[in-house]
């Protein structure tokens, strides 16, 4: 299986504060790939390192063999890369269905002119994106909204939709920032199943940041776990489940040397 | 090594560069010409810098009318103007009042606070009913509303204020002490603006004290902040909000008689210019931030008060006092553009999530 | 709210003094004796009385709002209370001006003033009695209106407006009309010398009832449902119809008016340009630009500069052919006036789009650039365009440009509103961070807003200059661009339509209330701040925020999951 993303020591430093250290991950084709670890370890700053937010201090992200670094936010995006935030950031006054159009933005080409004189192309690919974002409110299961604020949603609605906006622009790789926070167990179990279903059927590779462990165990292949910015375990969550350091990192010294029964603990350990 | 240069900074920042380079060397190459033309003698330099540093004094008090409030609500108080008018202009009439009774020139510096006593009392009522009628109920709105609102109270203070006291030009009577200069280390200074610069870095001073060191200040403080915390920690976010509008309102009103005592004239019109200018002094220094506004409006009167002689005679320029005031807006946009949140102000460029 | 609602003591009097502040307010500032030989009603009721009288009736009808059915003698009490406050602060007024010269402060505390506040009574003693029992009278009037059964009470205040609004008229309506011989029987039947007749303000009242009684009828009634069955294809028909109705009604509407009321229109609409663009800018875009004047000037220079056939001339352009180029300049100085702000967010986009229209107001008006844009004697001799023989020289004939520049304005910016271009401006509007992430990209986009922004305007600039026939620089003042930026928030931010609306009221308005012009501005003034306190999101909001207010308070889902999902920010 050839390499989607991956990343070479890569290093992000504010000022003197080192939020990611030296962290290099593969994350194969088609894969769900998982990075985990406690609050401030780093995992949202790498995600602005990958999408181009933040400009990396040093390292190299490579993107089917390309390099990333030194491309702005949008060529990015342009590049196949897509996602979600951790607190949704929708388009709030906008309706659910120019959110999905305004994330199939790279994927469309009419520029001012074409706009203005409504050219047959134009409105072919107008056409064209309506229906592919009507089909894709529908893929997330958002049936007759497409007229409603963003703002208006409700709260799951609005984690759907906005990874309705981020597929829009057909990515290879889709990064989801805790997909889902603040759910309840139904709806949590809801979306695992949807983030699988999302790489069975549309074949994209995904790099998630989740906190809910039973998620991160149920979906993914591989694991990292970053605790202050370092990369202090990587394998299965089978492997990850019995690893010392990051019963450690979760728990606090001692209980790693404590009982076997702690091991047991880690994976509600999101609940 | 040029490449990877390259890489860090886009085409924008290129570009964006490049203009302030311009700009920059046309600054540089016009001081260059005129002072190799030997035109000006550095005793005029020095009256220059002197006249900017105390008209600067006056816009860094408005500036930080604009700061406090944008500190604590975010919102551009575009009638500040017009607070500090309302009180220099009210306390005119007890200034020539006390003129006419001779109590003026016998007791100028009793004088003088008693004008400052009114002007305060004037400028931080206007500014606190403006809070109250025309800005609280909007509290939630979107930006542009209390832009507007406070766009509309700012012609509305005009025309009344011109309704009141009429249209005409009014002249400060002149205060005889405050007449010729002291030499203070071999510098002729003008006795106005001496006064009005140690005056002004005095307010400053208290200024700063009060929001750094008591409990009202904190308070303030917190609200910047954040209002939601400010509120659950026990503090009344409204009475915070009036009181800044109140300091602010204070400190317009003193920028205002140090005004009076400078340029003697005033108008119902006279708070719009200055009050545009020190809400670029507040930018300039980095809005929110209170030493920022104070650096800001000494940085924008000494640039006013040299630039055009400096740059602007040198590039050949006629009439170049004329353009004083382009002068001070090209100086915003060539400080903005290499550090894009002012002097003072906190780099967001890295951290802007 | 299901507290038993009585006035208090401290209530009323608190209303009172309002209404006193009030009352001092217009008298001090000069509007009452301003307006006191303005007749509303002929030989009975001027203007500046009116302004005494509506505030004592206003307290007491907002008095009277705070009682509910079962207070309604104590409502009423109380808002004589209120009235007797500020009839007593009014009489204040008039005592202590007789007793000294209040005029060496507020210049309009004359003896005219004092004189009116007489009401020709001959002791102060009867005067001040007179005005305190009048004030009290005037709010009991307002409190028992207030508590009339709404049908009547909408009706009468809505027949007051009428007379009021009709009195006002009476200049208006003699310049626009004056010629016409099917005006001049409706002149002399509604109004005498000076104010209406009692004829017209009975006929004037009635009016204003029926409206009220209409509209309460058609309100209650059921709305038919026939909009939604009518097929597409009679939709289109019906809009090609109502597009060539508009289209006739806009041709012969200068030639109805006149020439007053056209160079109204005709500055209104030299705004709906100005305001379409900066509505890109500020209401799609979200880049708060107050240098939009800028533009505008530049749009005006450049025609100046290329028709002018006075000291100026240079190549004596056709105003045609200097049209584009106008245009394109002011497209490249948005883009180079752009550049420097790409990075820069709210306020400080603000404060230096602002210096940069400062900028260009200064630098036209120095001695600089004199020889070639004329200093402050601006550019003369501008000339008019010309089709063949066709050329639009007055008022009536520029309409049709500038009718034709809305026109064409309008259809772009409508374009591009619901196209990729008009979703990538809004959602840099929304979240500018996110909008990159999604693939756009933000120096274009913004520079794209900017340039069409600023390309309105220099068209807009064109045919000003052309209208006026000259250019000035006073007329590029920081006002202009305050006075758009207004305009489109009042009329609805990102609404096109509300534009129109906006211009109207904030720019045709005070031109046709140009009689009160020493009370223009403050009424301008309150009415920008009592517009945003009582209608933030402006009269006609854009499509998509129209539904968010009208659906106010049915989800509020986020509130209710929000502590479930704490917003943790990492670095």
């Amino acid at each position: 299986m050839s390499i989607m993303l991956e990343a070479i020591n890569v290093t992000k430093q504010f000022g003197g504060l080192t939020a990611v250290g030296d962290l290099s991950i593969s994350v194969p084709e088609k894969s769900i790939y998982a990075v985990i670890g406690p609050n401030g370890a780093g995992k949202t700053t790498f995600f602005n390192c990958v999408t181009g937010f933040y400009k990396v201090t040093e390292g190299d992200i490579l993107l089917d063999g390309d390099s990333l670094i030194g491309l702005r936010p949008d060529h990015i995006n342009h590049r196949g890369i897509s996602r979600t935030y951790q607190n949704i950031r929708l388009f709030q006054n906008l309706t659910a269905l120019e959110n999905v159009l305004v994330g199939r933005h790279p994927r469309m080409h009419a520029g001012w002119f074409g706009a203005v004189l409504n050219t047959p192309a134009t409105r072919r690919e107008e056409r064209d994106a309506m229906n592919k974002g009507l089909d894709l409110l529908n893929f997330v299961g958002l049936h007759g909204v497409s007229d409603e604020l963003a703002k208006n949603l409700p709260y799951g609605a609005q984690r759907r939709l906005e990874i309705a906006r981020a597929l829009a622009s057909e990515p290879k790789l889709l990064l989801l920032d805790e997909p889902t926070a603040g759910m309840n167990p139904s709806e949590t179990e809801e979306m695992t199943q949807f983030i699988e279903k999302l790489r069975d059927e549309l074949g994209i590779t995904i790099l998630l940041i989740e906190h809910d462990m039973r998620v991160v165990m149920q979906i993914s292949e591989t694991i990292t776990v970053l605790d202050y910015g370092k990369k202090i375990a990587e394998g299965t969550p089978a492997e990850i489940r019995s690893n010392p350091r990051v019963i450690e990192a979760y728990l606090g010294r001692g209980a790693a040397t404590q009982h076997e029964t702690a091991v047991a603990e880690v994976p509600t350990q999101g609940e | 090594m040029l490449r990877n240069l390259l890489k860090k900074y886009d085409t924008t920042d290129l570009v964006m560069y490049l203009i302030g380079a311009v700009l920059a060397a046309l600054v540089i190459y016009g001081s260059y010409q005129t002072l190799s033309s030997g035109k000006y003698s550095g005793e005029v330099w020095l009256d220059f810098i002197i006249f900017g540093l105390a008209q600067g004094s006056i816009y860094a008090l408005i500036a930080l009318g604009y700061t406090l409030v944008y500190g604590i609500l975010f919102m551009i108080n575009f009638a500040h103007g017009e607070v500090f008018m309302s009180g220099t202009f009210t306390a005119y009439f007890l200034a020539i009042y006390l003129d006419s009774t001779g109590f003026w020139n016998q007791h100028p510096i009793i004088s003088i606070l008693l004008a400052l006593v009114v002007a305060v009392a004037v400028s931080t009522t206007i500014a606190v009913v403006l809070e109250r009628i025309a800005y609280r109920p909007l509290r939630g709105a979107p930006r542009l509303v209390p832009l507007i609102t406070a766009i509309g109270a700012s012609f509305f203070l005009q025309y009344t204020f011109r309704g009141l006291y009429g249209s005409g030009v009014k002249t400060y009577p002149d205060v005889d002490a405050l007449k010729g200069s002291w030499n203070i280390f071999g510098i002729e200074i003008l006795k106005t603006q001496a006064v009005v610069i140690v005056a002004s870095v005095i307010l400053m001073v208290a200024l700063r004290f009060y929001v750094q060191k008591t409990k009202a200040g904190r308070a303030m403080r917190a609200v910047a902040e954040d209002k939601e915390a400010a509120a659950l920690m026990g503090i009344d976010v409204d009475r915070v909000i009036v009181n800044t509008f109140a300091l602010g309102g204070a400190s317009a009103a003193a920028a205002g008689i140090m005004y009076a005592l400078i340029f003697k004239q005033v108008n119902a019109f006279m708070g719009f210019i200055p009050g545009i200018k020190a809400f670029t002094a507040a930018v300039l220094g980095g809005i929110g931030n209170l030493p920022g506004a104070m650096l800001g409006g000494l940085f924008l009167g000494v640039v006013e008060s040299l630039g055009p002689s400096l740059v602007l005679d040198g590039l050949g320029i006629p009439a170049p006092y004329q353009l004083k005031d382009a002068i001070a807006f090209l100086m915003l946009v060539l400080v903005l553009i290499f550090r894009p949140s002012g002097i003072m102000g906190e780099n967001l460029s890295e951290k802007k999530a | 709210m299901t507290q038993e609602k009585k006035p208090t003591w401290k209530d009323a009097i608190q209303l009172g003094v309002i209404g006193g502040v009030l009352v001092l307010f217009v008298s001090l500032v000069g509007m009452v004796q301003a307006f006191d030989g303005r007749y509303i009603i002929s030989e009975t009721l001027t203007l500046g009385q009116l302004l005494l009288f509506l505030p004592p009736l206003i307290v007491g009808y907002i008095s009277a709002t705070r009682t509910d059915a079962q207070h309604r003698v104590s409502g009423i009490l109380f808002g004589s209370v209120s009235g007797l406050v500020t009839g007593a602060i009014l009489a204040a007024l008039l005592l202590l001006g007789s007793a000294i010269n209040l005029r060496a402060m507020f210049i309009n505390a004359s003896p005219e003033l004092m004189d009116i506040l007489m009401f020709g009574q001959e002791t102060l003693a009867v005067a001040t009695a007179v005005l305190v029992i009048g004030g009290a009278l005037l709010s009991v009037l307002g409190a028992v209106i207030r508590l009339s059964p709404p049908l009547i009470r909408s009706a009468i205040l809505s027949g007051v407006s009428a007379v009021i609004i009709m009195g006002i008229m009476q200049e208006l309506l003699k310049i626009t009309f004056g010629g016409r011989d099917w005006y001049m029987p409706i002149d002399d039947f509604l109004y005498e010398q000076k104010g209406l007749s009692w004829m017209g303000v009975v006929v004037t009242f009635l009016l204003g009832v029926a409206i009220s009684l209409w509209r309460a009828r058609s309100a209650s009634r059921p709305k038919k449902t026939v909009v939604k069955t009518r097929s597409r294809e009679r939709q289109r028909y019906v809009q090609i119809g109502s597009f060539v109705l508009g289209a006739i009604l806009l041709l012969i509407l200068p030639q109805f008016l006149g020439p007053y009321p056209s160079e109204i229109l005709n500055t209104v609409g030299i705004y709906v340009i100005m305001g379409i663009g900066l509505n890109i800018v500020v209401g799609y875009a979200g880049l708060l630009d107050l240098g939009y004047v800028a533009f505008f000037a530049i749009g005006a220079y450049v025609v100046g500069v290329l028709t002018t056939t006075g000291s100026l001339a240079t190549v004596m352009w056709s105003w045609w052919l200097a049209l584009p180029f106008a245009v394109l300049v002011s497209l490249l100085a948005g883009v180079i006036l752009g550049i420097p702000v790409l990075k820069m967010r709210g306020d400080y986009l603000a404060i230096v789009t602002l210096g940069f229209g400062e900028i260009i107001r200064v630098v036209a008006l120095s001695n600089w650039l004199k020889p070639y844009i004329g200093g402050a004697q601006g550019i003369l001799q501008v000339p008019k365009p010309q089709i063949g023989d066709f050329v639009f020289k007055d008022p009536e004939q520029i309409f049709y440009l500038v009718a034709i520049g809305i026109g064409i304005v309008a259809f772009v910016a409508f374009r591009l509103r619901d196209a990729r271009v008009g979703r990538a401006w809004k959602a840099l509007r929304e979240d500018e961070d996110v909008a990159e992430a999604m693939g756009i990209n933000l120096v274009n986009t913004k520079l794209l807003a900017f340039a069409t922004g600023a390309a309105f305007a220099g068209l807009s600039g064109a045919i000003f200059a052309t209208k006026l026939g000259s250019i000035f620089p006073h007329s590029f003042n920081l006002i202009v661009s305050i006075n758009v930026l207004s305009l489109i928030i009042v009329g609805g931010i990102g609404s096109i339509p509300g534009v129109l609306v906006g211009a109207f009221m904030l720019v045709g308005l005070p031109e046709l209330l140009r009689e009160f012009a020493d009370y223009r501005m403050l009424m301008y003034g309150a009415l920008l701040v009592v517009m945003m306190l009582v209608k933030p999101e402006g009269f006609i909001p854009e499509k998509t925020h129209k539904a968010e207010l009208t659906d106010r308070g049915d989800v509020d889902f986020d509130s209710e999951i929000e502590p479930i999902a704490p917003a943790i920010t990492e670095i």
